[in-house]
């Protein structure tokens, strides 16, 4: 069954066309990424499916509700965690996750039980008792998320759940999520990172100004992005002429004394390269690898759409 | 029903934990009143007992000074108010299974409880000064009754004020109205001994009569003619300030 499922999503501000007609459709126990820049509408559409705000045209099932109709059976299932964080800044943690139990309506004995257990699981015991002004990005971002889980949620949504954060806490962060996939919870995340999406995601979609441009697997999606080069640069224009005749799909800048050669960057990859270089006596000053990111995930898609 | 009960509480659970954890707020709503309070008493005391023809003007004086202190007390709550409205959480509990007014509720609970201690310690400043309220037990009874009924309507006001406003100090501003509006009224002077046009606004806006009422049940002086405008006054207040917050509550929060 699909736990999300969207039809001919559309909503404006005033003149501004934010979502211009939106389909998707996420089965249950997967997760679903929304990958687009800053103002694309990924924040917009969460508000939207999560009944925060209205949409103009178009028909939302959440876990088979409908949201228009429902919202109150919408809100029994859903979580949500935003990108600005959802939580209470006045009070502690543990406060923060005790109001949570209190609204869902638990027993004292069983508001102490989750609390207890999801600052164990978020690694935020020793912060417990302190506020919130004492917190890290991190240790906020962790504490929203366990806010949202007090409810037992089937399905959340979480916007950019890692934007800010530092390596470490993302890697945290990502392992929480696969988590809650493993015990069959259904995620809608957005990101702007092509990296979080291809690590995490069963099934991404791309945004942009309204539209989404392009659906499928991250496999899917980097076999449309041609972004991914192994650059040389030379010492002197010969260098550059004689491995431009070695390799086909080249871009050159000569100024820069700069071959681009098309490639995924596996070792594989720069292997062929490097022996082809080498057999033919050709010397390299510098070699890096670019491999395709949301840049050029949006410069193909846009382009292919600008040039229609 | 039930449901709305308890979110209610627990709402006013949270309200309370942050004025307990930032009583700043709260205090500072006291400033303002307590030195009028002290000013008109030991500075002005004299020449207004002349004007008044009141012997003892502290008495004279408290009941306005405590229409004041809700006045300012609101300006206290709107902002709270916004600034709770702005936090990420509020967003939360609108996508959770919850009553939507229990947040309303709770923070109109919150407000109560929080404007009855200021009055509460605005009155002991005014015993301290000399106010000797000469009502029975029943007289303060109904003192009570009718300054909590004032209470409630100018909160559900003070709560429209907050929400309709972007910052803080935007939501001061506008209850600023509700701090000032009770010199031109009875509360220093019977509006008689004013001239022309600030006796007549004094003697027809809507704090006198609250003041009134408040006067006359701990004086022992006559209320039936300003109880049934004071009443009136409150039951606008509430419906417009409930009625304005529920829909600025509701509103798409996009906006």
């Amino acid at each position: 069954m699909a736990a999300i499922e969207v039809t001919g999503l559309r909503k404006s501000f005033g003149a501004k066309t934010v979502l211009d007609g939106i389909d998707l459709e996420v089965p249950s126990g997967t997760i679903f990424s929304l990958l687009g820049p800053n103002g694309a509408g990924k924040t917009t559409t969460v508000q939207i499916l999560s009944t925060l705000v209205r949409p103009d045209a178009g028909t939302v099932r959440v876990g088979g509700h409908d949201l228009a109709r429902d919202p109150a059976g919408v809100r029994k299932l859903i979580g949500v965690t935003g990108q600005f964080s959802a939580v209470d800044s006045l009070l502690t943690g543990e406060e923060n996750l005790l109001l949570m139990a209190r609204l869902h309506h638990y027993d004292k004995r069983e508001a102490r039980a989750v609390t207890a257990d999801l600052l164990a699981t978020f690694d935020l015991e020793d912060a417990a008792k302190r506020p919130l002004a004492t917190y890290s990005g991190g240790m906020r971002r962790r504490l929203d998320l366990a806010m949202t889980l007090v409810g037992r949620p089937s399905i959340i949504f979480l916007d950019e759940p890692t934007t800010g954060l530092d390596p470490r806490s993302r890697r945290t962060m990502w392992g929480i999520i696969r988590k809650l996939v493993a015990d069959g919870v259904t995620i809608f995340l957005t990101t702007q990172y092509l990296d979080e999406a291809d690590e995490l995601a069963d099934r991404i979609a791309v945004l942009d100004h309204g539209k989404l441009v392009a659906q499928g697997t991250a496999a899917e999606l980097k076999r449309m992005v041609p972004g991914g080069h192994v650059r040389l640069r030379f010492t002197d224009p010969g260098g550059l002429d004689s491995a431009a005749r070695l390799f086909e799909d080249t871009t050159r800048d000569d100024e820069a004394l700069v071959l681009r050669v098309p490639g995924d960057g596996g070792v594989p990859t720069l292997r062929g390269v490097l022996d082809r270089l080498d057999a033919h006596g050709v010397d390299v000053a510098e070699l890096t690898v670019h491999t395709p990111d949301l840049d050029d995930v949006f410069l193909a898609l846009t382009a292919a759409k600008g040039g229609a | 029903m039930a449901a709305i009960a308890i979110d209610s509480s627990t709402m006013l659970r949270r309200d309370l934990q942050h004025a307990i954890r930032f009583p700043m707020l709260t205090i500072s709503a006291l400033l303002t009143p307590t030195i009028m309070m002290l000013l008109f008493v030991y500075v002005f005391g004299n020449a207004m007992s002349a004007v008044t023809g009141h012997g003892d003007y502290v008495n004279f004086l408290v009941p306005g000074i405590l229409v004041m202190a809700i006045g300012s007390s609101c300006a206290s709550t709107a902002v709270t108010v916004n600034i709770d409205m702005n936090e990420g959480i509020i967003s939360r509990f609108r996508t959770m299974p919850i009553a939507r007014s229990s947040v309303l509720i709770g923070q109109v609970a919150g407000a109560l409880i929080r404007t009855a201690l200021s009055l509460t310690l605005v009155v002991c400043v005014g015993l301290l000064a000399g106010f000797r309220p000469s009502a029975d037990f029943l007289g303060f009874v109904a003192f009570a009754a009718v300054t909590l009924m004032i209470v409630f309507a100018m909160t559900w006001l003070a709560l429209a004020f907050g929400m309709a406003t972007r910052t803080p100090g935007g939501a001061n501003s506008t209850t600023l109205p509700l701090q000032f509006l009770p010199f031109i009224s009875s509360a220093f002077l019977p509006p008689s001994a004013m001239s022309g046009g600030p006796a007549w606004f004094a003697a027809h806006q809507p704090f006198t009569p609250m003041i009134d009422t408040i006067r006359g049940l701990l004086t022992g002086g006559p209320v039936a003619q300003a109880l049934p405008w004071a009443i009136g006054w409150c039951v606008a207040f509430t419906l417009v300030g409930y009625l304005w917050s529920l829909r600025l509550y509701n509103r798409d929060i996009s906006r």
